[in-house]
């Protein structure tokens, strides 16, 4: 019997996934396991299926608040006990939430895997989220979501940018929630949630560090093998309608310079070995803004310094669909019109005349230089590997992505950008920057407290 | 008492054992820089770093925001090469500068292949920048505009104008609590970028930290190429000292936030400071402990105030501050403020438990790996070791130090060095009276 599998075809390929080990529980639970010898550390990620994406209108927010309630306690560890078991471990411990997926992690010493996978188990099925923890912990909640996002005028311009730029999938709503949403949330909303989705068959265990893969799988059949699978919802496909022209919108928040924010639709990731248009408008991510030499940086800020920050960005790989954006502050005295049509420039440039060689193989060689850099990560290569598992794809699509990438050609480059920077497939967001009602001058007197 | 101080020799024989520090080397190079550096070749690439110090407090009274227009021009233009050939040759080999600015340093980094090709053109990039930048007139106008709309776009910000008052109020005349202003910015030369370069830029005062992929001979030789052709320097080393005790005041500051951002604190500690370790473990217990703290106990976990609440003593060549810090709605600021204030009080008044001690030590002790397991935090160490002077052995020595830390050095330190009833209150976004 074979106890786990390597990524097939790919054994001769002198690649860091080839030491990612794989096996499927009989409840359903995926453990991929990255060896790293390194150093005597491991981390241990939980990776769950669904994200903000799943959530439906009224409850949004459902998700993340979850997130936090896993915190709060199950039938043998009370409120707390996670952090403060992990914590005398020598761990270090969170979770994030996204649109695609909701992850937990802990890095430990390597002795310590097995508390943290006897633990990470038991919250996976003996949560008891009581009434009271949750009346505390959504005020957090709504905290995070003051600190994040009202009163960050960038983020609120993100969040209302999403909210237009897609108008049926539920990419639309913030990860974190509308406020009213989590003012009216409930107990039985997040119960609802962690029963429908929070099973092994709707999860991917990712183990890497300083571990032998089959003692891994030994450990995660132990502690997570008697978790009963789930029966899951079916899943809705939510395509998002064609957009039929320009979108404009304007966010009034307090600032001091305006900031701009072009995204247009554009395609995901989903045939890694024959999609093109994906690696091709990465590469042209990287054209624009991947090093400080990149167009965007060179020629808009430093040359005709119309702009004192500028960016461009793109992400392949998710569940839903992507959005591939420019976003920058105009200089002081530059209009956001001026800033408008100095990005259009760049992009008509590259529509018109392409891309140079140089340009392109600078891109490889940050893409090449990044794949050994990111060895120095345990953490960062088992976040990639969570992430490729939770949205559909696969760890072991990671190398031929990577092929696929540099193989991006620059007529491909070229004919993307014509393709798909559409202006009828665009959402052009500006923040109005309104100056504080009061200037922020401390009081005259000082008080002295007591 | 007997099973906890056996339970104690066990946990440290377990770090003495299993918790392999990496083998740090150390040499003067024949330019005067002082070079730390470990050899590791799994994995084929080069981290460098050196620092100099020439940090903000480094600069004249008169001349507030010079030393960080330095830093930021070191590697935007040089006496051969121009800003875009830096970038370009840095990004044609994949190589990746970086810079770090605080208080007391200043400095640069490279990460890049340890392939010969791409290590060395990486490291003339580097060589380059370190020893012969030109600061060109044309980008120092440019930069000091874009410097101008960050602080602008900061003075809109809560975070920003809570952390500015602390700093003011926290240090007074103190170069720690300076604040560069938009017309500190202004009326900045490009001959004071060059003197203050000329002065603080030397090599006997240059730390050079190497973790990676090269061999000692070839360390030796990075060492020297970087630092062989640094100006002379000259400029004053030390630091005035931070005057510890302050008066009890409170600074409220008016912004339409929908939440109230909260500091609070006073001079704290200097890194080579004998109370060190007690405060670090007693703070740990405090608020540096993430989500098992005290802090976040109180405020966060039983009272849903905030999402993050926090403390931490800043140990730099003065001392530094001890801050506390959260964030919460304007309308419950009075009573977050009566929670953080009696969490401290009773932390100071009455110490740590014994259980809480024990759990503070497991963390730091059992979690030690955790800080070393990367080139990246190796360097980071490296760097520190090299510019606070702190002996070779530190790595070794960091948690039998830890171990060592008793329930009544806390309560001693706390009590001798954090009082509640003298701290700085910074509030942005303080509930208004007169508000519409």
């Amino acid at each position: 019997m074979r106890l786990y599998a390597l990524c097939l075809g790919l054994l001769l390929a002198a690649t860091a996934q080839a030491e990612v080990f794989e096996t499927t529980l009989s409840n359903g639970l995926k453990v991929v396991v990255k060896e790293d010898h390194r150093a005597p550390t491991v981390v241990q990620q939980i990776w769950y299926h669904a994200g903000s994406m799943d959530e439906r209108t009224g409850v949004t927010g459902v998700a993340h608040v979850l997130e936090h309630m896993m915190f709060k306690g199950t039938k043998t560890i009370p409120a707390g006990e996670f952090s403060r078991r992990i914590a005398a471990a020598g761990g270090r411990e969170n979770a994030f939430t996204s649109y695609d997926y909701t992850a937990y992690f802990q890095q430990l010493h390597k002795s310590q895997l097995a508390l943290a996978m006897r633990l990470e188990a038991d919250r996976m099925h003996n949560l008891v989220l009581s009434k009271e923890e949750f009346g505390k912990e959504i005020k957090v909640v709504m905290e995070e979501r003051r600190w994040r996002t009202d009163d960050e005028a960038h983020a609120l311009l993100d969040e209302r940018l999403m909210a237009t730029a897609y108008q049926e999938h539920p990419y639309r709503n913030p990860i974190i929630g509308w406020m009213n949403d989590l003012e009216n949330m409930t107990d039985d909303d997040a119960r609802d949630w962690y029963h429908t989705w929070y099973v092994p068959n709707n999860a991917t265990l990712v183990i890497a560090g300083d571990v032998k893969a089959q003692e891994v799988f030994a450990l995660a059949r132990r502690y997570y093998g008697k978790i009963p699978a789930g029966k899951l919802p079916l899943r809705k496909p939510y395509l998002e309608p064609a957009q039929r022209g320009i979108k404009r919108m304007v966010v009034k928040a307090p600032a001091e310079l305006p900031h701009l924010v072009m995204a247009y639709h554009a395609p995901t990731l989903r045939d890694v070995a024959n999609d093109w248009q994906p690696y091709a408008l990465s590469v042209l991510a990287g054209v624009l803004d991947g090093n400080d030499s990149a167009r965007l940086n060179r020629v808009l800020v430093r040359e005709q310094q119309i702009a004192t920050a500028i960016g461009a960005g793109y992400g392949n790989t998710s569940r839903g669909p992507t959005l591939f954006s420019l976003e920058a502050t105009p200089a002081p005295g530059k209009s956001v019109n001026e800033l408008e049509a100095a990005l259009r420039e760049q992009l008509q440039l590259i529509v018109r005349d392409g891309v140079s060689g140089e340009e392109l193989q600078r891109v490889r060689a940050q893409v090449t230089a990044a794949e050994v850099y990111k060895l120095d990560s345990v953490f960062y290569q088992a976040m990639q590997i969570g992430q490729m598992e939770s949205i559909g794809l696969s760890h072991c699509d990671l190398p031929v992505m990577l092929q696929k990438l540099q193989a991006v050609t620059a007529e491909q480059v070229q004919q993307v950008a014509r393709e798909i920077l559409q202006d009828d497939q665009l959402t052009i967001a500006v923040l109005d920057p309104q100056q504080l009602s009061d200037k922020p001058k401390p009081k005259p007197e000082i008080q002295h407290a007591h | 008492m007997r099973t906890k101080s056996i339970f104690l020799i066990a946990l440290l024989g377990f770090v003495g054992s299993v918790f392999a520090t990496p083998q740090i080397q150390h040499w003067q190079a024949p330019s005067g820089a002082r070079v730390y550096f470990v050899e590791d070749h799994n994995l084929p690439m080069l981290d460098v770093a050196v620092n100099f110090p020439a940090g903000s407090a480094y600069d004249a009274a008169d001349k507030i925001g010079v030393a960080g227009l330095t830093h930021g021009l070191l590697d935007l233009g040089t006496e051969t090469l121009s800003e875009d050939d830096i970038a370009r040759r840095l990004a044609d080999v994949g190589a990746r500068l970086g810079g770090n600015f605080d208080n007391d340093r200043s400095g640069l980094s490279l990460r890049t292949l340890s392939s010969e090709t791409e290590r060395e053109a990486a490291l003339a990039i580097l060589s380059e920048v370190l020893q012969r930048p030109a600061f060109p007139q044309s980008v120092l106008e440019r930069e000091k505009k874009r410097l101008v709309a960050g602080l602008r776009e900061a003075e809109t910000k809560p975070e920003f104008l809570a952390e500015r008052a602390f700093g003011r109020a926290v240090f007074g005349t103190h170069p720690y609590g300076w604040q560069t202003s938009v017309s500190d910015v202004e009326k900045i030369q490009r001959t004071e970028l060059l003197d203050f370069y000329r002065a603080h830029f030397s090599a006997d005062a240059a730390v050079v930290a190497l973790m990676g992929d090269v061999s000692r001979q070839q360390a030796e030789a990075i060492a020297q190429r970087l630092t062989a052709h640094l100006p002379p320097g000259g400029a004053a080393r030390g630091l005035p000292p931070v005057v510890p005790g302050i008066a009890a005041q409170e600074e409220r500051i008016a912004h339409p936030a929908s939440q109230s951002h909260i500091l609070i604190g006073a001079p704290g500690i200097a890194r080579n400071d004998a109370d060190y370790f007690p405060l670090y473990v007693g703070n740990y217990i405090l608020g540096g402990g993430g989500f098992v703290s005290r802090l976040m106990n109180e405020v966060r976990e039983k009272r849903g105030m905030a999402y993050s609440v926090y403390s931490y003593f800043m140990p730099l060549q003065q001392p530094g501050a001890f801050q506390i810090g959260l964030q919460t709605k304007k309308e419950q600021v009075g009573e977050a403020l009566r929670v953080v204030r009696e969490t401290l009080q009773s932390f100071v008044r009455q110490g740590v438990t014994e259980k809480e001690l024990l759990a503070a030590k497991q963390n730091i002790i059992y979690g030690f790996p955790l800080r070393i397991d990367s080139n990246g935090k190796i360097l980071g160490y490296l760097s520190l070791i090299g510019f606070y002077n702190l002996p070779l052995t530190y790595l070794d020595d960091f948690t039998k130090q830890v171990d060592a830390v008793t329930s009544k050095q806390i309560h001693d330190a706390f009590e001798r060095r954090i009082d509640p009833k003298a701290m700085v209150t910074i509030i942005v976004g303080a509930p208004e009276k007169n508000r519409e």
